[in-house]
Order: C-alpha cells, then structure tokens, then sequence
C-alpha cells in the first residue's frame, strides 16, 4: 500500500514529524517498507504565464517569452522547448532559483539576449523523465505561486509492507484510523454526504447467492459526461498511490477506493441486457476480462453477470463488455461486500491479481457499501455531472461479529505484562472497540472493518501492540529446568563431523534438489520425485543420495583450478514421495580427488584410493569394526566397488567413479566416494572394562597362501569366527603377489597375538594354535603355508 | 707417535704420555699409545722392574713415586677417551642435525561449513538453557507445513511463501514449523525444543536462496509469557555475537500459527535494523490441533534464519556464497 502523507494527514495529523509517524506505523505493525520525496528538493520555482512568444534574433531554435511570474514586471526568458507557446501557465525558475542537483539560476544573455530565469521541464525539476517541452500546468493557478505549493510537492510517499491480516489498512481512511488510535489525534474522514435521487432510474439486481455476496449497494447515474476530465488534485492522488488516471468514472472509482477501501465497479448501463444477477458460473462459461484474457470459468466463479452473458468476475475484475467508454451516459454504480471465502484463491489459481481481489479475499468493511456508492456518486455528479438515481442496497446476512470475552488476568499472563484493568479499558477505547465490563472480562465487539480479531488472543495482540511491544519486559529465563537426556550409545552428529574435519575433510551444504539428468546418470532408472515448479531447470528432482552435489562441488571447484578436493555433506536423502523422516532418511557423503596428501616435501606425491578413504571411515566408526566386500554401484568402477559394513550391517557404500561418469563430468582422475547411512554410523557401545592380563604376549606370523581373488577379509573373518579366547588379535599385514609365487595365488601375511588371562602359554599351546588356525585356512580356502608352497 | 723414553725423570714420562695422549685423534691410537706408556713393555714397567736394582731403603719411596705417575698417565689416560667420545658424539650430533623449519608431514586439518559452525553455536546456547533439539522430514505434506499451523488452503498468508511443490501432492517445507507440530502430536506439554534444518522458497537473489536455513524455536509450558520471549531471544542475541550493543525489536507483525505475532529485528549500537524471526505466542488453534488444550498451556514460538546469523556474525554479503561451495570461500571459516 503506497500513499501521499499530506493525504493521510487531511483525515489524522499527529504532531510527529515524517520519520516519527513512520516509525509509529511500523511499530504498530504497519511496516514501512519505502519512504520516497513526492519531489527533490529545489527552491525558488513559481508558476508563470507565458504572455508572449518571440523568435530568438540569433538563434533559429530559441525564442524569447514574456513571462508572468507574479512579480508585477513581465519577464524575458529566453527558452529552447518546442511547446513554448503563449497562454501556457508553466514552471519558472527565478534568478537566484536553485534546481535539483544544484543548478543555479543567474541573470544571464543566451546568444546575446537577456535571459531572467529558466522555464522548466518536468525532468530539469525531477517530476518526471520528460524532457519533451516544458511542463505544462494544468488547472487554475495563479502566477507567482510558489511551484512546491501549487503541485503540493513537500509530501512524502509512504510504501506500507501490510501483513494480509490487515487488509482494514488499504485505505487512507484505514491507515488514519490507526494512526488516531496510536497516536490520540482525531479521526477526520471526509464528511459521509449522502446524495439526493434527482431522478428515479434504477437497475434490478437479483443475487442467487446471499451467503456469498451479503451486501451489494448499487445506484444508476445518468446523463454523465464520461469525458470530462479528472480533476488535478485526484489524479495526483492517484498517481501517488501508483495508480494511472484512465477516465473520470474509473478514476473516482478508484480514487473512493483509495480513499475510503471499497473497491467500487462501474458499468456502462446501455450494454447490460435486462437485470443485474450475481451467481455461480455455469459450466462451459467463458469471460473476455478487461485486461483481454478470456476465462474459462468454473463452477465455482462468483459472476456478475446480465441475463444474457457474464459481466465481471465478482470481486476481482470487471468484463471486456460491460465498461465505461467515452460515450457512457449512463453509469451503473456497483459497491458490493463478497464473502472473502469465495474470492480467496481464485486470482492464485489463475496467476493474475487486482486491487478489488486483493482486498476483498483480505475482507473489506461490510458496512462500506452504501457509503461508497454515495461518496463515488457524489464526486461523479461534481465531475462529469448528471442525475443520480436512488441508492439501492441489498443485503443478506452479513458475517458474524461476536462478542469476544477478554479477561485482562489472560492479557497479563500471555504477555508477561503489569497492565491493569484501567489500562486495557484505556487501550480498548482508543482502538475504538465496543466494549464492556462483564464479570472477570471485558466484553468487546469487533469492527465491521476487522477480519483478524474473533478470539481472545486475538484482542491481546491488539492490546499489546496498542501499549508497545517494546514497553513489555525482556524477562531473563528463571523458569526451572530439567537436564536433557544425554545417550552415549549415539554419536551426535557433531561428534562425527569432528571426525572427518580432523582427518582433512571439508564440509559442504549443497541443494537438496539436484539435476534429474546428472542423477539419472548416476542411478538409471532410479525414481526421483519430481519438483513440480523448479527455480531453474537444472534443480528438477530431489537427490536419491548426496553424491550429485558432491560432485558438483568438485566441478566447481577443478573450473576454479583447485586440484585436491576433499568434501563432505551430511543431510537428508529422499526416497519416496511420502510426508515421513523415515523415507527421507539422513546420510554422511564424501568425496576425494587428487592427491592423498597435500603436496609436500617429505611424501611422494600419489593419487587418494578406496583405502585412504576407507582409513578415514574406519577411524570415524571407531571402535566399531568397519568391513567392505566386493559389491555393485551403477555409479561406481565395478571392481574398485564395495559395501560399507560397521559391525556386520549393511552402513552404505564406498567406491571410484566409474571410468565413463568421469568422462561425462569431465575429471581428469577418479574420484572416492562414500555415503553411509547416518543412524548406522552414529551407533556406539557405552564401553565395558575388561581385566587387563599381565600374562606374557606371544607373536606369530602366519604367511599363507591363497587364490587371488579371495578377499582377505573372508580370511580374518574365519580367523575371528574360530579362534580361541586366547587369541586376542588378528591382523593383516602383508599382502604379496608376483616372484615366487604361482600366478593366481597371493600371499598374506597375518600377525597372531596370544594371551592367556590367567597363566603363561607353553610352546605346546601356541603351536598347536597356530597349527588349528592354519588347518582352517587350509580347509576353507585350500591355504597353504607359504614355504610350503610348490614353486 | 712417539716413543716413550726409558729414561729421564717421571714427571717428563708424564708430560710425554700426556702429550702422546692428546695426539691421538681415536679410540685404536689411544689403545696403542697407553700399550706404550702403561703396557708390559712401557715406560714406567720398565721403571717398575728397575726399583729391584735400588738399595731396600730407597725402594718403598721411589715406588710410590713411580706409582703416582702411573696414576697421573691413567688419569691422562681416561680423561683423553672421554674427550674423545664426546668430539665423536658431537660429530655425530652435527651429521644428525634436521632443518627443522621444514613443514610437518601428513594430512592437514579440515574444516566445518559455516552455516553448520553457526548452527553449533545456536545448539550450544540453547542447550544450556535446557532446550532438545529436535528434527523432522524436508518434504512435507500440506496439513503440518499450512494446515496445522492454522493456515487453512486459500488463505492469502500461503501467498506469504513461494512453495515449492513436489510429486504425490507434497511440498517442500517453507519454514521449520511442521516440526513444532510433529513434536507436539508426540509429546505432551511442558515441551522446550528447538528444531534447526532446512527450509526451501521459491526465491533467489543475494539475500534469498531457494534452500536456506531456519532454527525452531518452540517452548510451551503453563506461564511461558511473550516476556520470556523477548528475554530468551535477547540474552541469545548478545550471547550469540558476544556483544551487549545488540539492540532487538519486537514489532507486531502476523504469522497465522501465531497471536500475538512479531518480527524480530536486531541492530548492533547505533545501525540498521536487520529483519531476523518471526515469533509469538503459539496460536490456540495450533495446540488445538494436536490436542493441546491452550486454557491451560501457552508459550511461544520462533523461527530464525541462521544463514542471516551467520552473514552478520562472518562479514559475508551474499547469501548465495554459502552454497556454491567453493574450498577458498569454506576454508576461511576453519
């Protein structure tokens, strides 16, 4: 909501500077969003007459003007616009005048004339970008008249951010009624002058609907002049408003609007065919509007309509058909209440908004129609002339206004306030509410103007805002608390992001929506759900899993010349269209490319694999036991793939980019990924001591040798699975393939640590140990010992 | 080397051995030059042998003499190996010796992005004054994100927030509230939670992204006033930025879901007021929704743009900085 402040102040004038209002009206919860200079400041401009136009003797494209300037003595100005012309009241910057951006104005001779002054174009006076000709002032005003003055310059813009609770502010009438309760000044709106039928034209109105269209006040004007012109002070008014003057009917429609909040709608009487129904629309129906769209109407579209086609989408927008040409006579006025229930979500669906919707599904006074009508006809008669006929006004049931009890002990206690009895009643009267003492509660009735107060909290806020928000206490937290739940058998998330960071990754937050195509790259065939309305076409579906946000990191990053990238993002994953965490369950992603180490001095350089990567989830889930078997990834390289285990579950995966994304993407090098899903990973035993033996360690080395392709880690899980109590570690250590071994077969080399809790183990003991373990890895997986291996 | 005389006076042995000594430039010379004074066929054996030929009273004293000089060269003698280990060790020290200016070995040290650096801050405040944090689902349906917070459909506060919508007639959630309902639907009052994550509008410019972050704020217990309000978000406020010029304002504003609603502004000393939450009472059609009978709890509720906090708190202008992720942006916030 824009408006002029010197409009404001015509109907409550608090004593309060421009910023002080401002500053009262967003503490009030009418934010101020813009304060704008209705124009830049100059001085010394006043309004002239141009008596007579002469040729300038040197100059083909300048002419001298004798000008009025009020002063007694015609002036000699010479000027260059071409629309100079004798009669034409227009701007006159006086010797001594100071224009916007500081031009000066002095005596001057212009190619050898003497020049008193400059006539002025809207833009050398910042009005306006016209730099046509000079600006020509309309209506009748007197020479000399200070410019500022006469064109009402020294006013201010107002821009109002409203919340859509109230919509009782978008009107002047509106906003003054807040001002005067905030403020204590009086409320002087213009004057409700009803107007005398001077004839008896009258128009039939048949409403089918009365729980949609409670009220609709209408009056016939005849024998207007719809080309008069609209006043000065009215299109000023409107054009500080931001709206356009269009024709003199329309303009006071609109004006009446501004003013008083009731969106008015002027028909052109000579086209309605028979009477004036409202209804429902009829299927099939369609609507040329007058912004030249044709709608397809639905059944439930509140219509205006004549009883042969549809006039106007009631509430929102009048038809193509039915408006006020320059050859309209005779008028018919239309200031109606709609239900905001049946506007609400209609302009939405069509994607198209109006002033009158956009009031009305906000709620607009029930009690304004008549008084509208009368305004409007008022200022018709005064501008186009013409006969009015009888103001008509029907009227269903209007919308409940019940009395709300409110108890000032619920006021106190909600806020947190002192505020006595008294006190409420003050502000109760002030806001300008029925009110009255019942018992324990005052009882108050809300205005007809206010959609946003029906329940008792809602006269607290009213209350509140009215005595200050800033007067109620900041209260510092005395309230006795409990101590939070604290489970040690859960990593919180924190904890697990401090992991990876102290292992040199960088943490990321990336769109929750990704690329649809990069995904289906990534997870053919995977269903993604769909953004149905994407910013922009490359953020289409929400992510299956962390790695397209990933990647795009890297390829950010590799475009910027980063040549080591090591990233990580925890967040939600979505896979199934459905309102439930559990679907949308949270995973811990990372990826790394390039070098393991930061290039340095005392590491040769060599690229990251799977096993640096996997160093680093190992010591993020310790002292669960992470494993990896071989497994499958469309994502992935098929052999440098596998499934993330943290104590024997199923956790996520990790892996290299497949050779052929890299190429899509356009790496250079494979990067590691891993994603794990985070409830697994966050999983912690609370530690239980065991007794620490002093008994001796004993060390053996098993070298077995077994077939290539048998992952070592099926080797310690049997080891694990089998071995005695006094086996306290099994530990890979060395893996050898190549001379002296056949091809097909590798080597391990496994440490074994025994250690008896109670006595020291005897010769015998460790190696009929060793001897078990290795005949288990001979029947299991045809192990033999390395020097015992055929070669 | 040289060789020990067999004559002359004791003290000149002594003044030879030790000159011998100091000439030795190993441990293998100085064995072979104490073989020349000390051994079988040394100097002062020699002298040793000699003592028979002197008459019985002479004897006891000249052998004592003989005998300290011996024990002066064996002094010399020790003195010298010791000496001699030392240069060694030294030498060995010198050819041991590291640049030890040179930059240590191995992986470095990453860093948390700043928005969750932020978030951990605004855990940590809150946790202390008693509050779980709490979570909830990002795609969200139409009763916890608008309904349940008493937005009804068509209401003209949806046009509020651009929503996202996604299939099977869902939404991204336009703000953390959902959890404020979820929660409740699950716990029984006194409750103190807030909820952090994230939250997606139809926006994009340099103050709006279309993924952002919000922290719900939601305390509901039998007398949790708007002044417990204005206290717990103000002592947050300095807390958070370590500063006592933070100014907050609380100005009437609408949220449906509550009444009465506020806008909560903050400004460090004498500067520009910066939007920050919306707050309020929480609505009494809101804990009618879950059951919740508003007669005999109230509280309030919050929601907080911690991106906003973060931009305040780290100098960065451009929200949108936060999410292209580039590693010389991110590493700053180490």
């Amino acid at each position: 909501m824009k408006f002029s402040e010197a409009w404001l102040r015509t109907m409550a004038d608090p004593p309060l500077a421009t910023a002080a209002l401002c500053d009262k009206l967003t503490m009030a919860g009418l934010e101020v969003e813009e304060t704008a200079s209705a124009a830049p400041p100059f001085s010394g401009v006043v309004v002239a007459r141009i008596a007579k136009v002469a040729p300038h003797p040197d100059a083909d494209r300048l002419r001298v003007c004798t000008v009025d300037a009020g002063g007694g003595r015609p002036l000699s100005i010479v000027c260059g616009a071409p629309n100079a012309a004798a009669g034409m009241t227009v701007p006159c910057a006086l010797v001594g005048a100071e224009l916007p951006g500081g031009l000066a104005i002095r005596k001057a001779k212009v190619r050898g004339v003497e020049s008193e002054g400059m006539l002025c174009s809207a833009k050398e006076l910042g009005l306006s970008e016209d730099a046509s000709g000079l600006l020509a002032l309309q209506g009748d005003l007197a020479p000399g008249t200070d410019l500022r003055k006469a064109l009402a310059l020294d006013d201010t813009l107002i821009t109002l951010k409203l919340t859509p609770n109230r919509a009782d502010c978008l009107s002047i009438l509106g906003i003054a009624r807040e001002v005067a309760a905030q403020t204590g000044a009086a409320l002087t709106p213009p004057e409700a002058k009803p107007v005398a039928a001077t004839c008896d034209a009258a128009h039939r109105v048949r409403i089918e609907d009365h729980a949609a269209c409670p009220r609709f006040a209408s009056r016939v004007v005849e024998g207007v002049n719809a080309s008069a012109a609209t006043p000065e002070w009215m299109k000023q008014r409107l054009a500080r408003s931001g709206i356009r003057s269009i024709s003199a009917i329309v303009d006071v429609t609109n004006y009446v609007m501004l003013e008083l909040g009731q969106p008015l709608h002027a028909y052109d009487r000579a086209l309605l065919e028979g009477d004036v129904v409202v209804r429902f629309a009829k299927p099939g129906e369609k609507l040329l509007l007058l912004n030249e769209a044709t709608l397809d109407l639905e059944p439930d579209d509140l219509m205006v309509c004549d009883e042969a086609k549809p006039l106007g989408l009631a509430g929102i927008m009048g038809g193509e058909h039915s408006g006020i040409a320059a050859t309209t006579t005779s008028v018919f006025l239309e200031g109606a209440f709609w239900n905001p229930l049946v506007i609400q979500g209609k302009m939405r669906r069509r994607g198209f908004a109006s002033d009158a919707g956009f009031r009305f599904e906000r709620g607009v006074d029930f009690e304004l129609p008549p008084r509208a009508v009368e305004r409007a006809t008022e200022l018709m008669l005064a501008i186009c002339g013409g006969r009015a006929g009888p103001l008509a006004d029907a009227r269903g049931p209007m919308p409940p206004r019940d009395p709300v009890r409110v108890r000032p002990s619920r006021v106190r206690k909600l806020l947190g306030v002192v505020l006595d009895d008294a006190a409420i009643a003050a502000i109760l009267a002030r806001l300008g509410f029925a009110f009255a003492r019942d018992g324990d509660a005052f009882v108050v009735t809300p205005p007809s103007h206010r959609f946003d107060l029906a329940i008792e909290e809602d006269f607290v806020e009213e209350i509140a805002r009215t005595h200050g928000y800033e007067r109620i206490p900041a209260v510092p937290s005395a309230h006795a608390s409990s101590m939070l739940p604290l489970p040690e058998g859960r990593s919180p998330l924190a904890a697990l992001r401090a992991r990876l960071v102290a292992r040199e990754w960088q943490e990321v937050i990336t769109f929750g929506f990704v690329d649809g195509r990069v995904q289906e790259a990534l997870e053919p065939g995977a269903a993604a759900i769909r953004v149905l309305n994407p910013i922009a076409a490359q953020l289409d579906v929400m992510r299956r899993s962390l790695l397209p946000g990933l990647i795009e990191t890297l390829r950010t990053n590799l475009a910027r010349k980063a040549t080591r990238v090591r990233v990580f993002e925890s967040g939600r994953v979505f896979l199934a269209a459905r309102a439930d965490a559990a679907v949308q369950p949270l995973r811990l992603g990372g990826l790394a490319y390039g070098d393991a180490v930061a290039e340095q001095w005392g590491s040769p350089p060599r690229t990251v694999d799977l096993f640096d990567v996997k160093g680093d989830l190992e010591a993020l889930v310790a002292p669960a036991r992470l494993a990896t078997r071989r497994a499958e990834h469309p994502a992935l390289h098929p052999g440098r793939c596998a499934e993330v285990l943290v104590d024997d579950e199923p956790a996520g995966w990790i892996g290299e980019l497949h050779p052929r994304l890299c190429r899509a993407f356009d790496l250079p090098k494979p990067p590691v990924a891993f994603e794990l899903a985070l409830d697994v990973v966050a999983r912690r035993t609370v530690p239980q001591m065991r007794a620490v033996s002093r008994q001796p360690v004993v060390r053996r080395d098993l070298a077995v040798v077994v077939d290539d392709a048998l992952p070592a880690q099926e080797v310690i899980d049997a080891l694990l699975a089998a071995k005695p109590s006094h086996v306290t570690a099994v530990r890979l250590f060395d893996v050898y393939r190549g001379r002296g071994l056949p091809s097909g077969r590798k080597s391990l080399a496994i440490l074994v640590l025994m250690q008896d809790t109670a006595r020291t183990l005897t010769d015998a003991d460790i190696e009929s140990t060793c001897q078990d373990l290795l005949s288990l890895l001979a029947q299991r997986f045809g192990a033999t010992l390395r020097s015992q291996d055929p070669t | 080397m040289s060789t020990p005389p067999s004559t002359g006076s004791l003290d000149a042995i002594v003044r030879d051995a030790i000159a011998a000594f100091a000439a030795c430039r190993d441990p293998a010379a100085l064995e072979n030059a104490k073989a020349a004074w000390l051994g079988k066929t040394g100097a002062l054996t020699a002298r040793l042998k000699a003592l028979g030929q002197l008459p019985p009273a002479e004897r006891p004293a000249a052998g004592a003499r003989i005998n300290q000089a011996k024990e002066a060269i064996e002094a010399a003698l020790v003195r010298r190996r010791e000496a001699l280990a030392e240069e060694k060790l030294a030498g060995d020290l010198a050819a041991q010796a590291l640049d030890v200016s040179l930059p240590g070995r191995g992986q470095g040290g990453g860093g948390l992005h700043p928005i969750t650096r932020t978030l951990e801050r605004v855990e940590g405040l809150f946790r202390s004054l008693g509050f779980t944090v709490a979570d909830g689902p990002e795609i969200e349906d139409d009763f916890h994100n608008f309904t349940a917070l008493n937005t009804p459909e068509n209401h003209p506060a949806r046009s509020m927030q651009d929503t996202f919508y996604v299939d099977g007639g869902l939404v991204l959630r336009t703000h953390t509230s959902p959890i404020q309902i979820r929660w409740m639907e699950g716990h029984p009052p006194p409750i103190k939670i807030i909820a952090p994550g994230r939250v997606y509008r139809v926006d994009s410019d340099a103050t709006h992204s279309p993924m952002f972050h919000q922290v719900e704020g939601l305390w509901i217990d039998e007398d949790v006033s708007f002044a417990d309000l204005k206290g717990v978000i103000t002592e947050f406020l300095r807390r958070f930025f370590e500063r006592d010029d933070v100014h907050v304002r609380f100005r009437p504003s609408f949220f449906p879901f509550v009444e009465p609603g506020a806008e909560i502004d903050m400004a460090f000393g004498e500067g520009r007021w910066l939007e920050l939450a919306g707050a309020g009472q929480v609505h009494p059609n809101v804990l009618k929704a879950v059951g919740i009978d508003p007669q005999r709890w109230q509280g309030f509720a919050f929601g907080m743009g911690y991106d906003r906090l973060a931009m305040l708190r780290y100098g960065v202008a451009d929200l949108r900085l936060f999410f292209e992720n580039d590693l010389k942006f991110l590493e700053q916030f180490r």
